[in-house]
């Protein structure tokens, strides 16, 4: 009799947990859908290679998907080597210091920051004081600055779960503490590293609010033809089409959204693939 | 001056403890021991769990002071030279005295291979030539070359558990040390795996100095020359295994042996 009891209350857990599961997922899959119908009309080889145009039915999106790729890139190659870097010092070096204490708590701190936020320090410090105006690399220097306490702690946490029993066989050979990171603590922690930093850009990649207050561009016909220039990016150039009265550039905006979702995806695979190469080379 | 301190002893040892004392934090687990390892032997140190026989052969090396808040005194010497002299590389102390852990511990990111020439990566002094000699050397010593002879590119963790930690001998062993500290080498393995270790031990300390702590007396029976019982973090004794599994001086020895406590 009780068995039965213990056996329903398990199944009643599992639905609710199945559930949880399901219903945010219909609704995801309605709104994509809602997306792709939308967006169906627009969804041309024109539309990817076409620049802006005040008629919505031959306005392109290549500038934002352009200025997207180069701003997502430098995210990348700012905020990785930084986040990384303070991630093992945290872990290997600084570990129990009073230094790293006030560290880790400013970092979940900063996690927690708004990113309209970051836009402001931003416009302040990248665009103004350090002089490089509304460019590219002063978009990227914001978002790096916005996803550093990401990459930080899910760095922490990879470094973390590779063994104590491997840094001390380090040791024990005669590595000194930068070998074994190097050569053992680094490589098995890669995997975890590189699912934070992927998640860590994917939010980059999406991010409108900081990009706006840092001075992205809304109307942009030519191409960044570097990282000083100025430049838009695809969530911008989205919020832009929606927030104009013409009908058919809401269609402008679905297809828009179609192509920043295919790119995250594209780009979400093209680092798992990577990771998981290096799983198998080193597994 | 070391010549003159080996001339003081009656026979040359390879380590000497001197007034060893040893501390985690604020609780001291080691009180003053004292003993000399005689070169090529291989002797046990046994004695029931938190006697501070890990903590011992851990100070041998100067591993025991990579844990936070633990700290030593007193001497320690290797072919007569103090070890904790401040001239003295821990990282190069620790190439000459080789370490086994006791769960296998093989670096998971590397290829058997891989791992066999590690300590020769880490520390970056790879010779490109005799690589493979090196390889092949360490493998036989370990016993363990005809059974991964031809998967040396698989990871060293698709060995089974006693190969891995053969594999982790063969690992100290390609760095040429002159002594090899195994902590309880065998307890994480079953009775097979575990008689493959205790006859490479057998083979090995012809041709290096052994420390072996362990659990278990059977093994310590089997294996040593020399037997140091530890209690509470005192030497109790210290002496031929023979001897000391046949007519221990010390009662506390005798009860530990015939299985009274521990």
């Amino acid at each position: 009799m009780r068995r039965t009891g213990g056996n329903r209350v398990e199944r009643a857990f599992e639905l609710c947990c199945l559930a949880a599961v399901i219903v945010p997922l219909l609704f995801l899959a309605f709104l994509i859908g809602d997306v792709l119908i939308d967006a169906a009309g627009r969804m041309s080889w024109d539309f990817i290679t076409g620049y802006p145009s005040r008629r919505a039915e031959r306005a392109g999106i290549l500038p934002a998907l352009v200025g997207s790729l180069l701003l997502i890139s430098l995210t990348a190659l700012l905020a990785l080597p930084v986040g990384v870097g303070a991630a093992i010092y945290l872990e290997e070096y600084g570990k129990r210091s009073k230094l790293a204490e006030l560290i880790e708590i400013n970092i979940a701190n900063l996690a927690g920051v708004p990113s309209v936020i970051y836009g402001l320090l931003g416009l302040g410090l990248f665009v103004r004081s350090l002089g490089l105006g509304r460019s590219v690399l002063a978009g990227a220097a914001t978002l790096s600055l916005l996803v550093l306490p990401i990459v930080i702690l899910s760095s922490r946490e990879a470094l973390r779960t590779v063994p104590q029993a491997l840094r001390e066989a380090c040791y024990a050979l005669g590595s000194t503490r930068w070998q074994a990171i190097r050569r053992v603590v680094l490589p098995t922690a890669l995997p975890g590293i590189l699912t934070g930093a992927i998640l860590s850009l994917s939010r980059a990649i999406g991010e409108t609010a900081p990009l706006i207050v840092v001075g992205a561009l809304t109307y942009v016909t030519f191409l960044p033809d570097g990282i000083d220039a100025p430049f838009t990016a695809l969530p911008i150039q989205i919020f832009n089409w929606v927030s104009r009265p013409q009908r058919e550039f809401l269609v402008n905006a679905a297809a828009g959204i179609v192509v920043l979702l295919v790119t995250m995806l594209l780009l979400n695979a093209l680092a798992i693939f990577l990771r998981n190469r290096l799983q198998r080379r080193s597994a | 001056m070391a010549a003159a301190e080996i001339g003081l002893n009656e026979t040359p040892a390879k380590f000497v403890a001197r007034d060893v004392f040893a501390w985690f934090g604020d609780k001291r687990v080691l009180h003053g021991i004292n003993l000399d390892i005689a070169a090529n032997r291989a002797i046990a140190i046994i004695g029931p769990s938190g006697c501070g026989k890990s903590t011992f052969i851990r100070c041998l090396n100067r591993m025991h002071e990579l844990v936070p808040g633990a700290r030593i005194e007193g001497q320690i010497r290797l072919d007569g030279i103090d070890v904790y002299d401040g001239g003295v590389d821990p990282v190069r102390l620790r190439r000459r005295v080789g370490m086994v852990f006791q769960k296998p511990n093989p670096f998971p990111s590397m290829s058997v291979r891989e791992n066999v020439l590690a300590g020769l990566r880490l520390t970056g002094s790879v010779p490109r030539a005799g690589l493979d000699e090196t390889l092949q050397k360490a493998l036989i010593q370990a016993a363990l070359w005809d059974e991964v002879k031809d998967r040396l590119g698989d990871p060293g963790i698709s060995l089974s558990g006693g190969q891995q930690q053969r594999l982790c001998i063969a690992r100290a062993l390609a760095v040429d040390p002159d002594v090899l500290l195994m902590d309880e080498p065998c307890s994480a393995l079953d009775p097979i795996a575990t008689a493959k270790i205790e006859d490479l031990i057998h083979t090995l300390k012809q041709s290096y100095t052994i420390v072996i702590v362990t659990h278990s007396m059977q093994q310590a029976a089997r294996v040593s020359d020399q037997t140091a019982f530890f209690l509470s973090g005192d030497l109790i004794e210290f002496d031929e295994t023979n001897t000391i599994f046949t007519s221990p001086r010390d009662s506390r020895t005798e009860d530990y042996i015939t299985g009274k406590f521990g």
